[in-house]
């Protein structure tokens, strides 16, 4: 397939520079004259839209985090009246409290060609059926997906996640050639295949798109291996737009194109908050520049990389990020949920009305996440009948279902028995190997 | 009329029984009766011993959870359908056991076993009403 949107995606640097700068300069005017939070934030910099003459002083303009997000729940980031606003998602957030974003019907469509670019840049063309297995609903694996299939002209099946056998199913009957889901998904679909006899391998797929969760180079080798297909990273979160931000090329695999003529990206030190030269590895930062609902300035993704600007044999003129590494905060991964530790601690505060020691365990298992909650035990909780004791996890296991919307087992533990270095409990071990 | 159990929160970990029993040795505690509730993951471990506060004293002091909770030790007659008997008066009043488990009694011809269930009061007045024997606190440390 050739590159969807050839002027774009190979513009010479210089002329993607002059887009990226225009562009910048008209979201911060907007986001000054109608975000009440920017006004406030710029104000308290001292800074105005107008100073910002190049793109090197995007440096001066104050950083956006996920706290401010919440803060301004559910609305009060967007930049279009709710008028203007066709569509709502939600990634997952403290209890109760998701970070929410808002979509224009040009904000869909952008979205929609960013995740038809990177069908294409996977190597799918309109003739191929892309079996989507991302989760459908506020989570914007589904819907992205779903529109970038649709705008590319190919043929989707918007299977959503779940319900594991039937996919295995229709997987040999509607003979789709793309697959697209979480990495860890993926591995478990290749697994119940496994189970019913079906040999992957033999099924048609060229290549998957696999996102929502950080996975490794050796979990491409495996993914490549047992589902004989090219296994494609996709990046991208709610707040920036959702899946679509950033996507390898068939070509090299190596690192992800950032669709530079609408996000600009830095990499910044987690401490200093200081612009790290190219190359160097650090949290990446993101503006949106071209997003009219929810315009982000200097978002904080907390995710670790470095970027290449080396060019690439594909043709894009796109600068590549590197997969990230990890995390700059204790957020975890779990089959594309996200999940705070301090989220669990909210749960067992307010359904329960307790505070223990608890702690988080993420192993791997089957290719597929799992999170066991430890939580000690103590005379409050204690009780002589097991049954209670196993009332009490499974109803630990039910509110944190709610809540987060992660399947977690609850493990009660003998107090003092989870892990205090310099008197801290040791709230996250990650027995993944990523 | 009741009887007195300690329970503990075990992890189903090697070695972890024989620290419990290795405390209530130390702390010259005697286990007159013990049941062992297991799951996956953990174990309740239910106990009559002679010397409730030592234990549990001696327990806590090492980290444990103990829970106290009050059960019925009644005699069953050691023939066949002495259990039997105390049963069926029990669930004809809908009394229903949680759970049971048996007592080692070698001076007593009859059969000691401790209940645990969902009303206890109500389960101590059927068995006084048919006449069968619960047996104290003091009786069970002097057994």
């Amino acid at each position: 397939m050739p590159i969807y949107n050839m002027h774009y995606e190979t513009m010479p640097r210089e002329g993607l520079e002059a887009v990226q700068l225009s562009r910048l300069k008209a979201t911060l005017e907007k986001v000054y004259s109608t975000v009440p939070f920017y006004k406030t934030s710029f104000d308290a910099a001292g800074i105005k839209p107008d100073d910002i003459k190049t793109l090197d002083d995007l440096k001066r303009l104050p950083f956006t985090y996920k706290q401010d997000l919440r803060d301004n729940y559910p609305y009060n980031m967007f930049a279009v009246p709710m008028d203007n606003v066709v569509r709502i998602h939600a990634s997952s957030g403290t209890t109760g409290k998701p970070t929410v974003v808002g979509y224009t019907q040009r904000d869909i469509n952008t979205w929609a060609e960013l995740m038809a670019r990177s069908f294409s840049a996977a190597g799918a063309t309109p003739s191929d059926i892309i079996h989507n297995a991302y989760g459908y609903g506020l989570f914007t694996g589904g819907l992205g997906a779903h529109y970038g299939a649709e705008k590319l002209g190919a043929s989707v099946i918007p299977v959503s996640g779940g319900n594991t056998k039937r996919q295995i199913t229709i997987m040999q009957d509607f003979k789709p050639t793309i697959l697209t889901g979480t990495p860890s998904y993926i591995l478990h679909l290749a697994e119940v295949a496994e189970e019913m006899g079906v040999d992957f391998r033999k099924l048609y797929f060229k290549a998957g798109i696999f996102g929502a969760e950080p996975w490794s180079e050796n979990m491409r080798t495996e993914l490549e291996e047992k589902l004989n297909l090219k296994a494609i990273d996709i990046y991208g979160l709610s707040e920036i737009m959702g899946p679509g931000v950033s996507i390898e090329c068939h070509e090299e695999q190596k690192g992800l194109h950032i669709f530079e003529d609408h996000f600009i990206p830095e990499i910044i030190d987690s401490e200093t908050g200081e612009v790290l030269p190219p190359g160097e590895t650090g949290e990446l930062v993101f503006t949106s520049i071209t997003k009219e609902a929810f315009p982000i300035i200097r978002y904080r993704t907390k995710d670790i990389t470095s970027l290449n600007a080396e060019p690439c044999s594909c043709g894009r003129t796109h600068i590549r990020m590197n997969k990230p590494t990890g995390r700059a905060d204790d957020m975890l991964i779990i089959r594309g949920v996200n999940v705070f530790p301090s989220q669990i601690e909210s749960v067992l505060m307010e359904t329960k009305q307790i505070s223990p020691h608890y702690q988080l365990v993420v192993d791997r298992k089957d290719n597929l996440d799992t999170l066991t909650v430890k939580v000690e035990i103590d005379e409050t909780l204690f009780s002589d009948e097991i049954k209670s004791l196993q009332n009490m996890e499974t109803s630990i296991s039910m509110d944190i279902k709610d809540y987060l919307g992660v399947s977690a087992k609850v493990m009660l533990v003998e107090p003092k028995t989870i892990a205090r270095s310099e008197g801290k409990a040791v709230r996250v071990i990650d027995n993944r190997k990523i | 009329m009741f009887a007195e159990q300690i329970s503990i929160f075990i992890e189903n970990k090697e070695g972890r029984l024989a620290e419990v029993t290795a405390i209530l040795r130390d702390a010259e505690v005697n286990i007159r009766a013990l049941s062992l509730a297991d799951t996956t993951d953990f174990g309740v471990l239910r106990l009559i011993v002679d010397n409730n506060e030592k234990a549990d004293d001696a327990l806590k002091k090492e980290g444990f959870t103990v829970g106290k909770t009050k059960v019925l030790a009644v005699e069953v007659k050691d023939e066949p359908g002495g259990l039997n008997y105390i049963l069926d008066s029990l669930s004809e009043n809908e009394v229903n056991v949680e759970y049971m488990y048996a007592f080692a009694n070698p001076q007593c011809k009859n059969a000691i076993m401790i209940f645990r269930f969902d009303d206890l009061e109500k389960a101590l007045k059927i068995l006084n009403e048919k006449n069968i024997k619960v047996i104290t606190t003091e009786e069970i440390c002097n057994l």
